[in-house]
């Protein structure tokens, strides 16, 4: 990929993946995301995403920013970083992990990878160099923004096992949940992850850019008998609700972005707490969230069940005398839970599980508005549980 | 013996029994389930009949199951996934296919290459029936109400049910107009609204079929217009009509709704057949089941089909001589066959391309209109048809849990197979014979069909009647047709899943709103059950 050439006719760039992508991409619907043009919809995204949930999707999500974080003090500095404790961390796991200003309010969030007590990458979903450069300042650490030079794909969903059986990346079956490892697939030597956004069994596919389109076909291999759709954006942001994970920018403004300080937010209001280690020596925010623990938060992200099937898309929510206590971040309707489902803040009165509230949903209706008053339940964000996602051996 | 007592005692484990089941168990009832077979499902069952292969050997597709039960009965978490269809085509002797894709234009486009007009008409018949489901769709969940009766209740009910027909748009309802139309279409031939809309022969042929599935209806028979409607009203995550595999086979649904029911408590008592219900006093208060063996319960609900129970058993002497002649005039014909194929690779057609959307849903080998009325005139002579109107899908090409890699199953439904098959009735040659003919018309549309069959399993009405315990093997429990639907539905005066003898109740589909995997007899049957024992739960549905 050549970054020097800078042309205003091409604004978008084009991943490695790219003329694999375009071959299938036959609604010509992209979306821009991070600088590159990256599919929304291939045909269409309730196909893309039945495929996430019943054979396995194909998603090309090299705009991810990585950073390589190597040196001697690189565990201590991740440790600075973020809200976790990796003390413990082993070569081959990945941590999924938050990061925060000082006052506490959330940065962004990503995965760690460690391969070595030295050698860590960071995955996120904002850019971060300018964060976790300020943030290494007096650590024997070097921090490379390598976004550019390595080609991902998440590969998702209860096949995604089996093809990669099939492919004969050894033993893959007992790689466990938030490990990697090196296999060779097609020839081609990658790094696989059993890791991915859609609370589904899933792995993301790490390689350098000259392998992609090798290991692109060789996940389809097997579509004369088994359907593996490649699927876009929109699909995925359907899993990903389902499975409760939030996008920062979306379900929050990035502490860095947010123009309005009252939209930050912490990783207690996000309903994060069990990410945050405030046994940890030291870490950027700390104190700050100790304050906010034993304060307890004001309002927090929950989920909802919403009567209907309406979806309650940036809806008020309000208390039984309708008085204003929160908002609706995200909402769709459920293909697998055949229900409607959003996640939301509301006011701390609110946020027990069983809670009842009601969204102020308008519907639109040939160029009219049905307003519905629908009740919602305050459930676990979390709202698909899949068995398969967790099971060792995976299911081949 | 087993004598336990129970709140309720539901008699047959058809997935509206399962239905009533869950809803009831979760008041807290006590709830036990007594089934004949090994299994539970009904038909809605899957089946390993040949190793390896796993046949949805009744129903085979999903759109009627209401979302709001999905929902209350959390059968997401019990493992069932609903994988949407993509297309649907008819294959024409000329060696070309007509076909319905999920994108608008593609259909338009494919449609227009037999007329152009019918292309365009075609997005006025969706519409038009579309405000037929819409008035449809509330009415499912409506116990219907009695028009002889002054209780608040159903007087109650009559206005809500009139309601949806004269009210503003934002409940549903229509114009003046559209309820004209609504009678039109609850009484005339599919042959004949169908005429008012498109001029093609396949066109309307694809269209038509929805209609005589299932029914002792040709398509130039009054009503049949209604079982269009009927097969039109589910859904599929909001688009209306639309139909899915249910992940693993139909099976998965009943799966997932008797784990439901378990998780809340309940009893499944299956290999069990209840020869008897005990009424003493015009009360039911228990079962006898064919091992003699006595199961009490203060409410008995029947998942069977109102002949069967009322028929088999019940003793006629219970029963109020007008009820019992009522049962017996009830029309419950049966006209289906079913074919279940193991296939050793993907049957390739001489019209649609491998791999095209239109080949992974309902496909279909009807020419015309007439051809099929010439289906149903063979099924009035007591012969199956010479040319059969087959309703046939390959779910193992989007359900990767079907059949082994490579290999593929075939649904195959078929009108119109009678029930007493004329010169001498069935016979184990002629259902073979039956299964050869639809596999010979099958074969004539594919290059490699007839080559690649490992094992079919063939079914008439008469197994359907043997094997599921459907009267006659009629699919729906009962005729659809004007003078059984609504507050006919099964018997009238009885439509309120109650019966003659007090705490005896029915949920089966042979009551409102009618047939198909759809859960809502089952649901309806457990209001009512409800709210004479004073329990509330909450629910999405009910
Ligand atoms: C061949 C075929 C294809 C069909 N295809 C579709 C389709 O694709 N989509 C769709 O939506 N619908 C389809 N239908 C219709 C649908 O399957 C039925 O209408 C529905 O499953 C009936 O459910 P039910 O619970 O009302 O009754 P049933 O499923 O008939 O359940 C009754 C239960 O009672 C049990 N039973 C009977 N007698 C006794 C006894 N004496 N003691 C104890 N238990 C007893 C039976 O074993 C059975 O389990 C099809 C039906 C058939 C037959």
């Amino acid at each position: 990929m050549s970054q020097t050439n800078i042309s205003y006719k091409q604004p978008l760039l084009e991943t490695p993946f790219h003329e694999k992508t375009r071959e299938k991409c036959y609604a010509h619907d992209w979306h821009k995301w991070a600088g590159y043009k990256v599919v929304k919809q291939y045909t269409s995204a309730e196909l893309e995403y039945t495929a996430i949930r019943n054979t396995a999707g194909v998603i090309d999500i090299t705009p991810m920013h990585k950073y390589s974080v190597q040196g001697k003090d690189a565990k201590k500095f991740i440790n600075k970083l973020i809200t976790r404790n990796i003390d413990n961390i082993q070569p081959n796991q990945v941590v999924y992990a938050l990061w925060c200003n000082e006052d506490g309010f959330l940065v962004d969030d990503g995965t760690v990878f460690c391969f070595d007590e030295n050698n860590f990458r960071i995955c996120s979903g904002e850019r971060n160099l300018n964060w976790f450069e300020d943030t290494a300042i007096g650590f024997d650490v070097t921090i490379e923004d390598i976004s550019h030079s390595i080609a991902a794909l998440a590969f998702q969903g209860p096949l995604s096992c089996k093809i990669l059986h099939m492919l004969n990346a050894n033993k893959i079956e007992n790689l466990k949940p938030f490990c990697f490892d090196q296999f060779t697939i097609n020839n081609q030597e990658i790094t696989i992850s059993r890791t991915g956004f859609s609370g589904d069994l899933g792995y993301e596919l790490w390689c350098d850019p000259s392998q992609a389109h090798e290991v692109w076909d060789a996940l389809f291999s097997f579509n004369k008998d088994y359907k593996i759709l490649a699927a876009g954006l929109d699909a995925l942001d359907m899993v990903r609700v389902e499975a409760g994970f939030i996008v920062v920018n979306a379900d929050l403004i990035a502490a860095e972005h947010a123009l309005r300080p009252n939209r930050m937010r912490t990783p207690y209001e996000l309903g994060l707490a069990w990410m945050v280690n405030l046994d940890k020596e030291f870490f950027t925010g700390k104190e700050a969230l100790i304050k906010q623990k034993n304060k307890g938060v004001e309002k927090k992200l929950i989920g909802l069940d919403v009567q209907g099937d309406k979806p309650a898309v940036g809806s008020v929510l309000y208390d039984g005398s309708k008085k204003e206590i929160g908002i609706v971040t995200t909402a769709m309707w459920s293909p697998t839970l055949k229900s409607n489902i959003a996640m939301g803040y509301v006011n701390k009165e609110f946020i027990k599980l069983g809670s009842k509230i009601l969204a102020e949903i308008y519907h639109p209706e040939e160029l009219e508005y049905r307003k519905i008053w629908a009740q919602c339940k305050v459930v676990k964000k979390q709202f698909l549980n899949l068995e398969r996602r967790n099971a060792v051996p995976a299911l081949i | 013996m087993n004598n336990k007592q129970y709140d309720v005692a539901i008699v047959g484990g058809g997935h509206n029994g399962l239905t009533t089941a869950c809803y009831l168990a979760k008041s807290g009832l006590k709830i036990i389930v007594v089934e004949q077979h090994d299994y539970v499902g009904g038909a809605a069952v899957s089946k390993e009949l040949y190793p390896g292969w796993t046949y949805s050997n009744c129903s085979y597709v999903c759109s009627l199951l209401r979302p709001e039960i999905f929902r209350d009965l959390e059968l997401s978490k019990f493992g069932l996934q609903i994988i949407p269809y993509e297309g649907s085509a008819t294959m024409l002797n000329d060696g070309r296919f007509y076909a319905h894709y999920n994108d608008h234009d593609l259909t338009y486009r494919s449609i227009a290459q037999f007329s152009k007009r019918d292309a365009e008409a075609y997005d006025r018949f969706s519409r038009d029936v579309m405000r037929q489901c819409k008035i449809i769709k509330p009415l499912l969940k409506m116990t219907p109400p009695d028009p002889t009766s002054f209780a608040p209740k159903d007087v109650m009910g009559l206005f809500e049910f009139a309601k949806y027909f004269v009210a503003k748009d934002e409940l549903g309802g229509l114009g003046e107009k559209e309820i004209y139309d609504t009678i039109r279409f609850w009484t005339m031939s599919v042959r004949d609204y169908l005429e008012e809309y498109f001029e093609s022969d396949v066109v309307k042929a694809h269209l038509a079929g929805s209609a005589i599935i299932g029914t002792a209806l040709g398509p130039y028979s009054p009503g049949s217009a209604y079982v269009l409607l009927h097969h039109y009203m589910g859904e599929v995550d909001g688009t209306i009509g639309a139909w899915g595999y249910s992940r693993g086979g139909m099976g998965s649904i009943t799966q997932a709704m008797s784990k439901s029911f378990q998780a809340k408590g309940g009893e499944i008592k299956a290999g069990s057949p209840v020869s008897k219900i005990l009424i003493k006093n015009n009360r039911s208060y228990g079962l006898v089941l064919k091992n003699g063996d006595e199961i009490y319960a203060n409410k008995i609900v029947s998942n069977l089909d109102v002949k069967r129970t009322f028929l088999k058993v019940v003793e006629q002497k219970q029963l109020p001589e007008d009820f019992y002649l009522a049962v017996k005039n009830f029309k419950i014909r049966g006209s289906s066959g079913k074919l279940n194929i193991a296939l050793d690779e993907l049957p390739v057609w001489k019209s649609i391309p491998v791999g095209d959307p239109a080949g992974t849903g309902d496909l279909h080998i009807t020419q015309s209109i007439e051809e099929m009325e010439g289906a149903y005139d063979d099924w009035k002579d007591g012969k199956w048809s010479s040319y059969p109107y087959v309703d046939m899908c390959i779910p193992s090409i989007n359900d990767p849990t079907m059949a082994p890699q490579g290999k593929h199953y075939m649904s195959v439904f078929i009108q119109y197979v009678p029930y007493n098959l004329a010169n001498g009735g069935w016979t184990q040659e002629k259902r073979k014979e039956f299964g050869k003919h639809v596999m010979s018309r099958i074969g004539n549309y594919s290059k490699n069909f007839n080559d690649i069959i490992k094992h079919a399993e063939i079914r008439t009405p008469k197994e359907l009647e043997d094997e599921v315990g459907l009267t006659e093997g009629n699919i729906f429990q009962g005729e659809l047709t004007m003078d059984q639907l609504m507050f006919n539905r099964p018997i009238p005066g009885y439509a309120q899943y109650k019966t003659p003898i007090k705490n005896l109740y029915m949920c089966g589909s042979s009551t409102h709103p009618g047939g198909g995997v759809m859960g809502a007899p089952g649901a309806n049957a457990a209001r009512e059950i409800l709210r004479d024992l004073n329990k509330k739960i909450e629910s999405h549905y009910i």
